[in-house]
């Protein structure tokens, strides 16, 4: 039983985590939301679709102890409209809201029912992703957000962006404060959307993973992973076993390549400059070998449908493992400066704290999860070839705040560089892509990847004409947004900058 | 504590590399660079980077450039957090039609010189998004461009390398 209580027709999906696809209708939808959260699930995702002229479905994703549970509600074309999941769970709210602004299709009963992504660039009553969206009027203006007001004595507000000081991806910020004090922050995302679900309609399946590549350019490996997984398991097909363990050794280098950015960014917004110029040389150092190694600092579109586009011979492979005890040793003693620099600790510690049960209420997810005792993390959860053969050491921590942030990004980059030598060593030998056929039926897939942020998921449909009808992309940041808000709250202004980056969240993997 | 943090400065020492010549692959000493910043602008160069909508994979490149190895700063050029202190304006893309407008008040309010340089493929002509509802597609079809860098992301080296040679374009002539 996934679902504790329920019994549904779910089949499973031909991933290699383990996935089930299923229906239900309206009064299942609400109990099995509750029954996933009372069995200590939580919410991964939510989409709706628009399949034919008068099919159209919402979906929800949930992560229950034995894997993924994709359950679709049909909705009623004269209707339009679902039971609401955001009072089960609070994360759903955003989700919810970018559906209604992408198919018109709305969460009966909820709250806020804000546009979240439409900010007015395009008329309110056109829905992008329905299947008859013509081209709206072009350049309409951007209308003004009915902000929540925070009203008493000495309270201002803060407007911050969308462009923002720094070299970063825009959003807005609104602070409303006393003296320094944070006592609200509400944000407004969505600047970023360009229409990403929209052209990947527009896509060839198997030119799509460059697409997938590039809704985080951050996470890009854990995209196209996902993207592809999503389509090998819609055309049941079996990935050769080089090219899955060339996989994850590409995700552990995107996840040490961005551990290293933040641990060094986190030093510099304390007023640290030389964890930055230290951590940016290491940094550096690490995409170079990238580079050489698979043809790209970032290793963009090197994860493609049917394998992967770049190979290793042993030689690199023994380079690869010396870089690595290089890169510890110097890890190791940059990680005694920062536990002994007394200045950066007292900036670090009870610094945006998120409390376990605050944590588990709204589902913060991946490493910010695990800072707050959400021990979740798919490698170790559900180890999906090849790891599980390389036995992931999960890292936590209990205390919540930025310091706990930066010892989990510390723990797991040792943890990753010891995969990444478990990698060289054990890689076996064979292809590394072969070709993917696609199929004539109407198929769907799904992929779940455990990238550097969080769980990354895609949910692929393709129809008959083995064209994609929905790709749904699915970022970790939808759940960790919202608790930002909450623990910036009773810390001063100044230490936002240094929370922010603790999270380091993204805006286009949000917005796509 | 501080010996610590000093040992490890010294013992990695200097990494900066040799900047790169503004059109091609020569290289030359960075004094000519400051120089030509001296005489082009009269002063260093301060950069306002704008992520008009990109995947963030620009913006990383970006950042490389203040690591050692480039030392950006130590051409005397600087990111600045505001458009009115800017001569440059640094745009990812594609524009997001979200972000439209905040790219034109950022533009306008940015004093002269006012150089554009666009970054990476979606800045150039729109990358893989192209123009849709939601996307207006290159940089230039939002403000004037002096300098597009392809490339998805382009290397640190050849961002720098359009920074440069949009500088010199903006030489006022003889």
């Amino acid at each position: 039983m996934l679902i504790p209580g329920m019994t549904l027709g779910l089949h499973r999906l031909s991933a290699p985590l383990p996935m089930w696809r299923g229906t239900v209708d309206a009064n299942e939808w609400l109990v099995a939301a509750r029954a996933v959260t009372e069995g200590g699930g939580r919410l991964v995702s939510l989409w709706a679709t628009q399949r034919d002229a008068r099919a159209f479905a919402v979906s929800a994703a949930y992560a229950v102890q034995d894997g993924l549970v994709w359950l679709d509600l049909p909705v009623a074309s004269d209707k339009l409209s679902y039971p609401d999941l955001s009072s089960i769970f609070p994360a759903a709210s955003r989700m919810q809201r970018a559906s209604a602004d992408l198919l018109g299709i709305t969460a009966e009963g909820a709250k806020d029912e804000r546009a979240w992504l439409n900010h007015g660039a395009w008329p309110a009553d056109h829905f992008p992703l329905r299947r008859d969206a013509s081209a709206p009027r072009p350049d309409r203006e951007v209308v003004d957000y009915p902000f929540v007001a925070v009203q008493g004595d000495g309270v201002h507000e803060i407007p911050v962006g969308p462009v923002h000081a720094g070299i970063i991806e825009p959003g807005h910020f609104r602070f409303s404060v006393v003296g320094e004090k944070v006592l609200r922050l509400e944000q407004r995302l969505g600047y970023t959307h360009k229409g990403i679900e929209k052209r990947f309609t527009e896509l060839a399946p198997l030119q799509a993973h460059r697409l997938a590549g590039r809704v985080s350019g951050d996470s890009t490996v854990a995209y196209a992973w996902a993207y592809c997984m999503a389509l090998e398991s819609a055309v049941q097909f079996d990935v050769p076993a080089r090219a899955m363990w060339l996989r994850a050794l590409m995700l552990e280098r995107e996840r040490i390549a961005n551990h290293l950015g933040d641990l060094g960014a986190l030093g510099n917004d304390a007023a640290l400059a030389v964890g930055l110029a230290q951590f940016s040389r290491l940094r550096e150092d690490w995409l170079r070998a990238s580079r050489q190694v698979f043809g790209h600092r970032l290793m963009m579109d090197c994860v493609i449908p049917g394998g992967v586009a770049c190979d290793m011979d042993r030689a690199a492979a023994h380079r690869m493992r010396e870089h690595c005890d290089a890169i510890e040793l110097e890890v190791q003693v940059l990680r005694k400066v920062y536990d002994e620099h007394a200045g950066l600790q007292d900036r670090f510690i009870t610094t945006g704290y998120v409390k376990p049960p605050l944590a588990a209420r709204l589902g913060l997810a991946g490493l910010a999860g695990r800072a707050s005792s959400q021990a979740w993390d798919l490698r170790s959860d559900h180890p999906w070839p090849p790891y599980d053969q390389l036995d992931v050491n999960m890292a936590t921590d209990r205390t919540g705040d930025v310091a706990a942030r930066v010892t989990v990004r510390f723990d797991e980059v040792f943890e990753s560089l010891r995969l990444i030598r478990a990698i060289c060593l054990g890689l076996p030998a064979g292809v590394t892509c072969s070709e993917v056929r696609l199929v004539t039926d109407a198929a769907s897939g799904a992929g779940w990847v455990e990238g550097w942020r969080g769980e990354v998921f895609v949910a692929l449909e393709l129809d008959s004409d083995a064209r994609i009808v929905r790709c749904h992309c699915h970022d970790p940041s939808w759940h960790n947004w919202p608790l930002l808000e909450h623990a910036v709250i009773g810390n001063i202004v100044p230490d936002f900058p240094l929370i922010n980056k603790s999270f380091n969240l993204s805006y286009s993997g949000h917005d796509l | 504590m501080s010996w610590r943090i000093i040992r490890q400065i010294a013992r990695n020492g200097i990494r900066t590399e040799a900047a790169p010549e503004c059109s091609d692959a020569l290289r030359v000493e960075v004094e000519r660079i400051q120089h030509d910043l001296l005489d082009i602008l009269g002063q260093a160069l301060t950069i306002r980077q704008v992520d008009a909508g990109s995947c963030n994979g620009c913006e990383l490149e970006i950042h490389a450039l203040n690591n050692p190895y480039y030392n950006i700063e130590g051409l005397g050029i600087k990111f600045v957090a505001s458009p009115r202190h800017a001569d440059m304006l640094l745009v990812t893309g594609p524009v997001s039609r979200n972000m439209q407008i905040a790219l034109r008040r950022t533009y306008d309010a940015t004093p002269e010189p006012k150089l554009v340089v666009a970054v990476g493929d979606c800045g150039c002509d729109g990358g893989i998004f192209g123009e849709s509802y939601a996307s207006c597609g290159r940089v230039a079809n939002v403000i004037p461009v002096d300098v597009a860098v392809p490339g998805c992301p382009p290397a640190p080296i050849e961002i720098l390398r359009g920074i440069l040679t949009a500088v010199r374009r903006c030489r006022p002539p003889v």
